[in-house]
């Protein structure tokens, strides 16, 4: 359904993407995880023909993303990170423009728009104006509004970016809803790995412009082998040098303010971990035992956190920009 | 190719009947003029070699004034749909840039005139524009209706350029108040200096202005035929120039 070769994309002083490969199955929900600043977008906005990639290409429902832009802009439907709603005009006039921009025929257009308010549960509000709605609210009518010309591709920027809990529970399931009622093939970029781990048939993790991994997610952390330990201490060092040198832990990773571990039945091992770092007089300020996250494959693979301060920051000012116009 | 033109163009004109105080507040700066300048300068202000008093011939400048500020700030708006994200949804469409770019420019070249027509109408009741023929009206529309455009075409131009709405106060006031300010539409450009004159002969506002007070007064510094052909070319030029920039836009 999707095929991707060689694509990359460099801008002035760097390389966004570089040189990416990969295939995306028919019906499969595909997710492109990694942090802030890794080329997701950018990869998405070269497969949605709004950014021409610098070499390399992509096939998109049989068709070439460089030399037939239209076919592959009706084979698509997508919801950007940002919002892209216009807030003057009512649920159903930005629904009503989609549609005519696809150039659905009036009656097709209609029927469709009530249908698909309704999945999103918004038939109620479609003569309201969009300024009027809540985040979760918009997030909803733009993936309704992407369905509209119902589109073979669905493309999801962050999905559920700052939205609460309870919301992001309630577009996971539509997501599902529509994989499996619609048979449509969905690709979706995310720095929350459960997100990702829920979501999706298989995860490519992105990480400076590079795929560094691309399997399920159950395989994925699999390959960790065991249990995650996470030690906090003053003194890394110290432990890493007790603890390197114990058989049972299959892996070990000083970081910067903790340690991690990988090892099988864990909870049996805590106790003799204490023991050895107290009789060395190494505190130890926290201990937390965990099954492998793909936070944890991210971390084994780059050595960094997928969650960066910085990311968090940005996370955060969206999400007041996002509060200040709704 | 009509279609979507007529879709871009109908959420334009949804969203300015919708903003009733934009309406409003620009027809103020217009009326302010129109009144301080009108009848403020009405009695000592004579024009020379015509019978015409000051506020007769201000008022086709006025109209001018308002078509090409609306139709400007038309234009500059679809820097507001790159950043609040529309424009991504507009692009991503199987629809050729050619469409979006024709579909904004009559959509604010279709607001730009109903702004100037209100004006127009305000200054008939103030005693202005009695003596304009039907054929008079119709003529002043048509060069309300060519400003519009091109004013529009050329705001889509400019705002292809602008990455965010920084740059606006430069452009209006070295690029968009000259252009008012040199265009004849507040005093007659044959009383100038030789050296200003040549300058206002350059300003492509200034044969709308002409056009316009041609039809509504029956006054004219430059032929009216000429007014036209000007006109019609400016207006012919900034489209293509907003469409060959618009086509290169990035988001």
């Amino acid at each position: 359904m999707i095929e991707v070769e060689n694509l990359t994309k460099k801008f002035e002083d760097h390389v966004a993407v570089d040189n990416i490969s990969f295939t995306i199955e028919r019906g499969e929900i595909f997710g492109l995880l990694g942090p802030n600043g890794a080329g997701k977008t950018t990869t998405i906005s070269m497969l949605a023909t709004l950014l021409k990639p610098t070499s390399g290409t992509a096939r998109i429902n049989g068709f070439d993303i460089t030399t037939h832009k239209d076919e592959v802009r009706k084979s698509i439907g997508i919801v950007f990170q940002d919002p892209s709603l216009d807030e003057e005009l009512t649920a159903y006039e930005n629904m009503d423009f989609h549609g005519r921009l696809y150039r659905m025929p009036g009656n097709v257009r209609e029927r469709m728009i009530s249908e698909l308010l309704s999945l999103v549960e918004l038939a109620e509000r479609k003569n309201s104006l969009v300024k009027t709605f809540s985040g979760g609210m918009r997030r909803r009518l733009e993936i309704a509004r992407a369905l509209l010309h119902e589109p073979e591709v669905f493309f999801l920027d962050e999905p559920t970016l700052g939205l609460d809990p309870q919301t992001r529970n309630h577009i996971w399931e539509y997501i599902e809803r529509l994989n499996k009622e619609k048979e449509i093939t969905i690709i979706l970029t995310t720095h929350y790995m459960e997100e990702a781990d829920r979501l999706c048939d298989r995860v490519a993790i992105i990480d400076r412009g590079r795929i560094i991994a691309l399997d399920t997610p159950e395989r994925l952390k699999d390959e960790i082998g065991g249990d995650v330990v996470t030690l906090e201490s003053r003194d890394i060092e110290g432990l890493y040098a007790q603890l390197s040198k114990t058989a049972w832990i299959e892996h070990i990773e000083p970081h910067d303010g903790f340690i991690t571990l990988t090892l099988h039945n864990a909870e049996r091992h805590i106790a003799e971990i204490v023991r050895l770092s107290s009789t060395n007089g190494i505190d130890i300020d926290s201990i937390s035992i965990h099954k492998p996250t793909l936070e944890d494959v991210f971390l084994r693979l780059t050595g960094r956190r997928i969650r960066e301060e910085e990311a968090d920051i940005r996370d955060r000012m969206r999400m007041m920009h996002r509060l200040h116009r709704g | 190719m009509m279609d979507i033109v007529y879709t871009i163009w109908l959420r334009n004109i949804k969203r300015y009947l919708r903003s009733k105080s934009r309406i409003a507040g620009s027809l103020g700066m217009p009326l302010f003029f129109l009144l301080v300048l009108g009848f403020g300068l009405n009695s000592v202000v004579r024009i020379p070699g015509s019978k015409q008093d000051y506020m007769g011939f201000i008022v086709p400048g006025i109209i001018a004034m308002t078509v090409m500020f609306t139709s400007v700030f038309s234009g500059i708006q679809i820097i507001w749909d790159k950043q609040f994200g529309f424009l991504k949804e507009t692009l991503v469409a199987p629809v050729s840039r050619l469409e979006i770019m024709l579909g904004q420019t009559l959509g604010g070249a279709t607001t730009a005139f109903i702004q100037g027509f209100i004006i127009l109408v305000i200054s008939l009741f103030i005693g202005s524009g009695h003596h304009a023929t039907i054929s008079g009206f119709l003529i002043a529309s048509l060069f309300m209706v060519l400003i519009g455009l091109s004013f529009t075409a050329f705001g889509i131009a400019i705002a292809s350029k602008m990455e965010d709405m920084h740059g606006f106060q430069l452009i209006m006031n070295f690029v968009i108040f000259p252009i008012f300010g040199l265009s004849g539409a507040l005093f007659p450009i044959d009383s100038l200096p030789g050296w200003l004159q040549s300058l206002t002969l350059v300003d492509p506002l200034t044969y709308g202005v002409e056009g316009i007070r041609y039809g509504l007064a029956g006054l004219s510094m430059v032929n009216p035929f000429m007014s036209l052909v000007v006109m019609a070319g400016f207006t012919l030029a900034t489209i293509a120039l907003g469409t060959v920039l618009f086509r290169n836009i990035s988001i």
